[in-house]
């Protein structure tokens, strides 16, 4: 009992600053990955005779490339907020309110944004309404006319693009409010005597408020961020491209510049962000009940709802649908008619036999897997420290941890190379950039948030008791950690894992700036194919993309109703 | 079975000090009760002992071993939680034999003491079914059962019978003696329900605001409270404010502040209290120990209120200055009304004289 080794460690293990060893670990990885890289850009952007000059540049009026750049980027994402908060309101008002025909089908396809990865959604978006697109071309075919009639181009393309990929943000929130609220709140309202307007006025747009709020800063930060959307539709005045640009110019100091302005930017909304959901808190005041939907009745309403969620239907499955019609079109082939005119099975035999086509796919697969592997240890070890231990500093560690998922990727990538275009300590003397290790490392930074979210949201609702029950029978912290805290927080840790597994599949932001070329990953793959008009290979790649997605929400949905199921 | 032994033990959570120079000693075998309102310190008193806050300040002795700052995997006890904590991934018989797992015992030895543990707490058919398949008095058996399979030093149970409805909890409160006393383990018992302090323990630590005010059997505290918070949280009771007129080798008389004069023993006077001339004393008297009629003590008043519970009439009564609880056992006769005078008397040995 008393040898003197295990005094020593029970001496340890008992000090009040244990804790702190215990979690340095996360505190380190996070300085290494997070603060240092950024620091670096930092640091980086006071380069120059003059330690402002680069801001003064960025500033001045003489050349006003980075101002522009700047307002576009707000004036992009306040319309972006307004558009989806239309759309999204809306459609969570029809779907969870009213009950007409089609509407099973539509909830489900409400959804398919999210299945969509950035760049491959962009993509259809052009196959589609672009200049060149098969609408357009479509309607010019039919009237006869000399050219397109409208086609989506520039700062307006960009912004319908944002509303089709970001309505999810306030659809999502807005139902969760709607089912949340408790209809006889309105019908207690109606009862006092209050009209329809003044319901809605009084009581059902302040109830929403809260979720609106919070919805309207995330898909502000979301498109501030927006990189891909200004890319394919060629808007060059943007925070993202300026920095894209001046990177691919060789221009470092100003990307560092651009970057700090945009991170100062995506950190203030991220703190307001979490100051704000603080102090939210009516909602799910009584829960279990369900709104009744009320029927649409009158013949020429019951018309327009057939029509609308008709469109609704197409607009929200067309892509997909382009997507995969062109997956089969031959390579080349596809100019100015309106549909390719060739089609061919090819691509899908080349996604397994052809070396050249698997390749970036089993790239991305082992980044992936790599960033991945990290993402769970770090998550877990940071979603456990978080909920179950008492120590100084939690606010900063997760504020740490949401700041990668609130930068750019563009700015991560920059980042990424102010620290790691030269040998440091964190990347244990080697050069990362160029070689296998710097997507992952990007990927593991990007997702850092996914499983430490989902993984202390299941830990939060396990009792501390039940792992102090095993502690009392006698287990080890270990073995209660293996035995009982893991079976029971397993689905959240699943969730969360193949989220940040697909999500690191499908990054495109951050891989375009620093990619090596002996490990090109799928989504650049698919841009590169899409420059050398290979159409077919390039949708082939995103409909792989796709299906793995589906399956991952597929199986995330039965996860968290099979552990609704056995929860106590 | 071993004895605890906690030696000037203090816990502070930041500036707040939850326990404040705590000593006692239980011993082996006994059924230990920590009484108190919520808030006086009970939990965390005891998960010290069971390891999961280590003191401030101060020492814990399981026997002569110092467990002060040992884990709590290393102690050998059993804890049973108030909301149980079961494992809700396993199955009963998974629940109970996780202790037996975790000491690498054979697997026929597990079944063995498995099987026999379930049937003490008769749970016999229920060894394969889930932990959502139970009621929560089911629940409360298997908890009980995997704290004890391993055959714990100590026992330790944290208000366990609060989460169950009244009929169930007196149930519950006879199985837990009885499986006690069956294993002769030694038990500490957290509760705030005096009835069921009472009831169970053999002998009781009454605490306040961290502090320990007394530790005694359940009649040594019923009938000789140290002081008002005491005497007031175990049972009903009345205390008047009074002072000290005289003090003689058996007696002593105090007059209360509308001049009533009061005589009681001297053997009746509580350790903390000084009995020195005008002295403000308090007398504590029991509702059931007041009765009807001339007599020592002998006072009249109006009464009220009447309740009548069947086993008992309840009066309140009117004095000048105070007012009594009196409770008389029924005897058949009629029930005195609202409003009537009534005239009562206490007996001199039923009088006890506390400090503060
Ligand atoms: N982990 C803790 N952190 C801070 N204060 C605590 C903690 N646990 C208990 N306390 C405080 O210590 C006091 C005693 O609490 P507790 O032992 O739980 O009381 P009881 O079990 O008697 O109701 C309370 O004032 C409580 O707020
Ligand atoms: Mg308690």
């Amino acid at each position: 009992m008393n040898n003197p080794f295990e005094s020593k460690w029970s001496r340890l293990t008992q000090s009040p600053y244990f804790i702190y060893l215990l979690i340095s670990p996360l505190f380190l990885i996070l300085f290494a990955y997070v603060v240092y890289p950024f620091y670096q850009t930092f640091l980086q952007s006071f380069n120059g005779e003059d330690t402002l000059l680069n801001y003064k540049k960025f500033f001045s009026l003489a050349s006003p490339a980075n101002l522009e750049a700047l307002w576009n980027s707000v004036y992009i994402s306040v319309f972006s907020v307004i558009t989806c908060a239309i759309v999204g309101v809306t459609m969570a008002f029809l779907l969870e309110r009213y009950e007409f025909p089609g509407r099973r089908l539509l909830s489900v396809l409400v959804l398919v944004p999210m299945a969509l990865p950035p760049l491959v959604g962009v993509l259809s978006f052009t196959f589609l309404y672009g200049e060149s697109g098969i609408i357009p071309r479509g309607i010019q075919a039919l009237f006869h006319l000399d050219k397109v009639p409208f086609a989506l181009k520039g700062i307006w393309g960009v912004i319908v693009v944002h509303t089709f990929t970001m309505y999810t943000y306030f659809y999502l929130t807005a139902s969760a409010a709607i089912k949340g609220f408790d209809p006889s709140l309105e019908e207690a309202a109606t009862s006092l005597g209050a009209g329809r307007i003044r319901v809605w006025l009084k009581i059902i747009l302040p109830m929403l408020t809260p979720s609106m709020v919070a919805a309207s800063l995330l898909v502000f930060m979301v498109s501030m961020a927006s990189y891909t959307a200004p890319l394919m539709f060629g808007v060059d005045r943007t925070m993202t491209m300026q920095i894209y640009l001046a990177r691919t110019n060789g221009n470092l100091e100003m990307a560092a510049t651009q970057s700090t302005i945009l991170s100062i930017v995506s950190i203030t909304f991220l703190i307001l962000m979490r100051w704000y959901q603080n102090r939210r808190n009516y909602q799910n005041l009584s829960k279990g009940i369900s709104v009744h939907r009320s029927e649409v009745s009158s013949k020429p309403l019951k018309m327009l709802a057939v029509i609308g969620s008709f469109i609704g239907t197409l607009v929200l499955i067309l892509p997909i649908l382009v997507l995969v019609l062109i997956s089969f079109s031959v390579d080349g082939s596809w100019t100015v008619q309106v549909l390719p005119p060739k089609y061919t099975f090819d691509h899908y035999i080349a996604l397994f036999t052809d070396e050249r086509t698997w390749r970036p796919i089993w790239n991305s697969i082992q980044m992936s897997f790599v960033a991945t592997i990290g993402n769970i240890l770090f998550g877990v070890a940071a979603a456990y420290a978080m909920v179950r231990l008492q120590f100084k500093g939690k606010t900063l560690l997760d504020i740490l941890i949401m700041v990668p998922w609130a930068l750019p990727g563009t700015v991560v990538a920059v980042n990424i190379i102010a620290a790691f275009s030269t040998e440091n300590i964190f990347a244990f003397n080697q050069v990362l950039i160029g070689t296998f290790w710097i997507l992952p490392l990007a990927y593991f930074i990007r997702h850092m948030p996914l499983v430490f979210r989902s993984t202390s949201a299941s830990l939060m609702q396990l009792d501390q008791s039940i792992e102090e029950a095993a502690r009392s029978l006698g287990a080890t912290w270990w073995y209660t950690f293996r035995r009982v805290v893991l079976p029971l927080t397993f689905t959240g840790v699943l969730a969360g894992t193949l989220l940040a597994f697909v999500q690191s599949i499908g990054e495109f932001v951050a891989s375009i700036l620093i990619y090596s070329t002996s490990t090109i990953p799928l989504s650049v793959a698919i841009f590169q194919k899409l420059y050398a008009f290979d159409f077919g290979t390039a949708c082939a790649y995103g409909v792989l993309q796709i299906v793995l997605i589906l399956i991952v929400l597929v199986i995330s949905e039965k996860l968290s109703k099979g552990s609704a199921g056995t929860a106590l | 079975m071993k004895g605890v032994h906690l030696k000037q033990v203090t816990k502070s959570f930041g500036n707040v000090q939850a326990i404040k120079d705590l000593n006692l000693s239980i011993k082996p075998g006994e059924f230990f009760t920590f009484l108190g309102p919520s808030g006086c310190g009970k939990t965390t008193t005891l998960r010290m002992i069971a390891g999961f806050y280590y003191p401030t300040t101060g020492h814990i002795y399981f026997d002569e071993q110092n467990v002060t700052t040992l884990q709590p995997n290393k102690r050998n006890i059993g804890m049973v939680f108030q909301n149980y904590a079961l494992f809700p991934h396993m199955t009963v018989d998974e629940n109970i034999a996780f202790g037996l797992k975790v000491r690498k015992m054979p697997k026929k030895e597990i079944e063995t003491k498995v099987n026999r543990i379930r049937e003490i707490v008769h749970l016999g058919e229920y060894g394969h079914r889930k932990i959502n398949e139970l009621s929560g008095g089911q629940q409360q058996r298997v908890a009980l059962a995997r704290a004890l399979v391993i055959e714990p030093d100590i026992l330790l149970l944290d208000e366990p019978l609060s989460n169950l409805d009244a009929k169930l909890r007196e149930e519950t409160r006879f199985e837990i003696k009885r499986i006690q006393s069956e294993l002769g383990v030694t038990t500490i018992y957290v509760t705030h329900d005096q009835t069921e302090a009472m009831a169970m323990s053999d002998r009781i630590m009454v605490m306040e605001n961290g502090e320990v005010k007394q530790i005694g059997t359940p009649q040594e505290i019923y009938n000789r409270p140290v002081n008002r918070f005491v005497s007031n949280f175990i049972g009903e009771s009345n205390t008047i404010e009074a002072k000290i007129e005289t003090v003689s080798a058996d007696d002593i008389t105090v007059q209360t502040k509308d001049g009533m004069r009061l005589r009681g023993k001297k053997q009746n006077v509580s350790p903390l209290a000084q009995l020195d001339r005008e002295q403000t004393i308090y007398v504590s008297v029991r509702p059931e120990l007041i009765q009807y009629g001339p007599g020592e003590n002998e006072m009249v008043g109006t009464i009220s209120f009447v309740e009548f519970t069947g086993l008992s009439a309840h009066y309140l009564v009117k004095m000048q200055n105070f007012t009594l609880k009196v409770m008389i056992l029924n005897d058949g006769s009629p029930l005195k009304k609202v409003g009537e005078q009534i005239m009562l008397n206490i007996p001199s040995e039923n009088l006890y004289f506390l400090g503060e």
